[in-house]
């Protein structure tokens, strides 16, 4: 019923290759309200031609409602998609775009400024591999360009781009750059980039945004598209031990028994000796099986089931992984919380959570220290208000596998869900070893009430035998 | 600071997985993440090129077993002859559990887009009808192949998309969606619309179907068919519902389709693009979004996002 024509009588054969092969980048911006984050990434889909004619036509009649650009077409409406965005001007919502060049394909996360939805900022972070911070030339850096550095860096993202925005406004000062990029170096140090790559650019005029800009002969570096092209994906992911959380055992007769999931990190290939997490058991890879076959290995990305050489048990919120790095298995974590919620957070409160694959009851059995989101510094604290972040212990109602964050974002992170609501009250991210090393910079205090920890074990009848 | 060893295996450069790769592990865990947590899924199939890549998706995720849920296709009763005979030999060949539920209290009323207007058909026989459809059979999610590239509002909806028991979307109340973990948590009567080509785009849609060799409705090629101007757009006279002019007649054109629904609301574009490289070439070469072709998203400012809260998929 498909009209297949071979492509190379077409003439596109490469054509086709090379779009089929591509890799993709997954990136988030972030900004404060007017360091032109929208324009930014309106600035990228226009220049690289992802904007319609239609497209445009509604952009100019919106820009006439909406825009801040005078008689201009303002490219910030492209990306601000809610009715009520675009009546206030700003960004609620993280926002994916797309776009894609000869190499790569692009998947922006645009996430909003402000203090209050925190929580976008982090789902966009979650899954991005590189940042691009965005500070007004004029502006300087703010209290949010510190706090957008520091959640990124809290969330993983090793490699950013300071996109140092407006500066035909500033005349393309190389002093003010060069003043610039010394304040966030100072700021940044102990964040733990692998790299900052700093760029000068005027998103509104395109300047060394997808094409070099003659404004500033005196920086010799890419356009920003260009260190999107060129910057290492999925580094840290790929030399990672081998992780895949069992989503789902595939049984479709007794012939065959798979676990179907999604490899997280690593490698795996028939053979390899893994270990069944939380229970321990070992056993070794049979095969790896596809809908289009058998795969003589696989790595992290992939969707595939596997199937383990002996009948051991294995279920939903299993993790499989090498037997060369077994995972922590541990019913206490601890771990750094971004609430989400509306609601305060108080020890002893229950709350489900999901790590991976599998759900389990949590109860917060101390709140140790919140981190002040500019500074990066702990303080003392008896309860969570929305937006915060804080260090926290959960005692969970059965022992889980898991990772250090640090080492691996997706076994090692996992959501908060209020019980009542079904929201996700929170963001979590597991700290390594949770009981053996107490945050250096914690208060005395805070270590003294968290030792008084006697009133869970009471608690936990609470969740019966679930 | 990492408990972990380091490095087990390197993967070399030829082990880089491709975009399209990506895309497709994503959507293959969507699937597989939904089917474990929520009671009765059901996956919405609409007929057109994005569903199709829906199910193919879907086959290749619960292989070697079989679809562990229905689908179901909301039928407006005026969809193109062609896309029924397709959605009936696609059934059939595949042995799928299709459910097909028309909204018989709209079409006891005689509610179409031609006397009743874009809106109100739609509401009627597409919102309201999926709105009946749902709630008859108690499904708990449904699948849909909405994609965020399509439409600004739909660029800020979740993958995992939560609907109150009115089935209305709230984008103020949207959840957090780090990682790859999805929270299928609801109350009694709530619903979920889960969306696992969101990060797909119209040509990552159309290299998928070549490369992968997956069957679409003939009407996405170019040949010569009838059409009328109506407000600017081409709609092919694909029956005799079709109101003509005093003399008017229709014209053979060479037309296609770039995305495809109720045949008086959807405007053919005229092209020679009869394979898929030539769909893909001027995909790449397009001047407009394929939603212009859509009457439905020019009813006002914000129309779509008004639609969805009212509970369109």
């Amino acid at each position: 019923m498909t009209i297949h024509q071979a492509p190379q009588s077409f003439g596109y054969d490469d054509f086709l290759t090379a779009h089929q092969n591509k890799e993709v980048l997954r990136f988030i911006t972030c900004g404060s309200v007017d360091d032109g984050k929208s324009t930014l990434i309106g600035r990228l889909l226009h220049d690289t031609k992802q904007i319609f004619d239609d497209q445009v036509t509604a952009l100019q009649r919106d820009s006439r409602k909406h825009g801040t650009q005078g008689a201009e077409i303002d490219l910030a409406l492209l990306v601000d998609g809610l009715q009520a965005e675009r009546e206030q001007g700003i960004t609620i919502d993280v926002a994916y775009r797309f776009f894609s060049t000869d190499k790569r394909s692009f998947i922006v996360a645009d996430t909003p400024g402000h203090e209050q939805y925190t929580r976008n900022m982090a789902t966009g972070a979650s899954t991005a591999d590189v940042a691009v911070i965005l500070v007004d030339a004029r502006q300087g850096l703010t209290r949010q360009t510190r706090r957008h550095a520091l959640l990124v860096s809290l969330l993983g993202i090793r490699r950013i781009a300071l996109a140092v925005n407006k500066m035909d406004l500033v005349g393309w000062s190389e002093t003010r750059f060069e003043e610039l990029l010394a304040a966030f170096d100072a700021f940044a140090a102990p964040l733990g980039f692998t790299e900052v790559r700093a760029i000068p650019l005027s998103a509104k005029n395109g300047d060394n945004v997808v094409l070099p800009g003659a404004a500033a002969p005196w920086y010799t570096g890419t356009p920003l598209l260009q260190y999107l092209e060129e910057v290492p994906v999925r580094v840290e992911e790929q030399a990672a031990p081998f992780r895949m959380a069992v989503q789902w055992v595939n049984r479709p007769n007794s012939e065959f028994r798979g676990f179907a999931g999604l490899i997280a990190s690593g490698r795996v290939a028939p053979g390899d000796a893994v270990i069944v997490e939380p229970s321990g058991r070992t056993s070794k890879i049979a095969r790896i099986f596809t809908a289009d076959g058998d795969l003589p290995h696989a790595v992290e990305g992939q969707s595939v089931t596997l199937v383990l050489a002996d009948e051991i048990d294995a279920s939903r919120g299993s993790v499989i992984v090498t037997a060369e790095a077994p995972m922590r298995v541990t019913d206490s974590i601890d771990a750094r919380l971004f609430w989400a919620a509306e609601t305060d957070l108080m020890p002893g409160a229950t709350l489900l959570a999901k790590i991976g694959t599998v759900t389990v009851n949590a109860v917060v059995s101390s709140i140790r220290t919140r981190i002040d989101p500019e500074t990066g510094k702990a303080e003392p604290a008896a309860r969570l208000t929305a937006n915060d972040i804080a260090d926290v212990t959960l005692t969970l109602d059965r022992a889980v596998a898991v990772d250090a964050y640090t080492a691996n974002r997706d076994t090692g992170g996992f959501i908060l869900i209020d019980r009542e609501t079904t929201d996700t009250a929170a963001l979590g991210l597991i700290h390594a070893d949770a009981s053996a090393t107490p945050a250096r910079d914690e208060p005395a205090e805070v270590r003294e009430k968290r030792s008084g920890g006697g009133f869970l074990s009471k608690l936990r009848w609470v969740f019966g035998g679930i | 600071m990492s408990a972990a060893p380091l490095t087990t295996h390197a993967a070399s450069r030829s082990e880089r997985l491709t975009h399209l790769q990506r895309l497709e592990a994503e959507s293959i865990h969507i699937m597989r993440e939904t089917v474990a947590e929520t009671e009765n899924p059901v996956m919405l199939y609409s007929i057109g090129k994005d569903s199709s890549v829906l199910l193919h998706l879907a086959l290749k995720a619960f292989a070697p077993g079989r679809l562990p849920f229905p689908l179901m296709h909301i039928d407006t009763t005026w969809k193109f002859r062609e896309m029924i005979a397709f959605r009936d030999q696609r059934a059939k060949e595949l042995g799928l559990d299709l459910i097909v539920h028309t909204n018989q209290e709209g079409l006891a009323r005689g509610i179409g887009p031609i006397s009743h207007g874009s809106e109100v058909h739609t509401d009627v026989m597409k919102t309201q009808a999926l709105r009946q459809a749902l709630d008859k059979h108690k499904f708990d999610a449904a699948f849909g192949g909405a994609r965020r590239d399509e439409e600004a509002s739909r660029a800020k909806e979740r993958i995992v998309s939560l609907r109150t028991a009115q089935h209305r979307w709230d984008p103020k109340r949207q959840r957090a969606e780090p990682w790859h973990v999805y929270n299928m948590r609801k109350k009694r009567g709530e619903s979920l619309r889960v969306f696992p080509l969101s990060n797909w785009t119209e040509l990552d849609v159309w290299l998928y179907i070549e490369q992968e060799r997956i069957p679409i409705v003939p009407l996405y090629f170019a040949k010569p068919r009838p059409v009328v101007e109506r407000e600017g757009q081409l709609i092919m006279v694909d029956d005799e519902r079709l109101p003509l002019e005093p003399g008017e007649a229709p014209k053979e054109l060479s037309v296609r389709f770039r995305t495809l629904g109720d045949y008086p609301l959807t405007g053919a574009v005229e092209s020679g693009a009869a394979t898929l490289p030539e769909i893909i070439g001027e995909t790449l070469a397009a001047r407009t979004s394929e939603r212009q072709g859509r009457v439905i998203d020019k009813d006002g400012a914000g129309a779509m996002e008004r639609k969805k809260q009212e509970g369109y998929f």
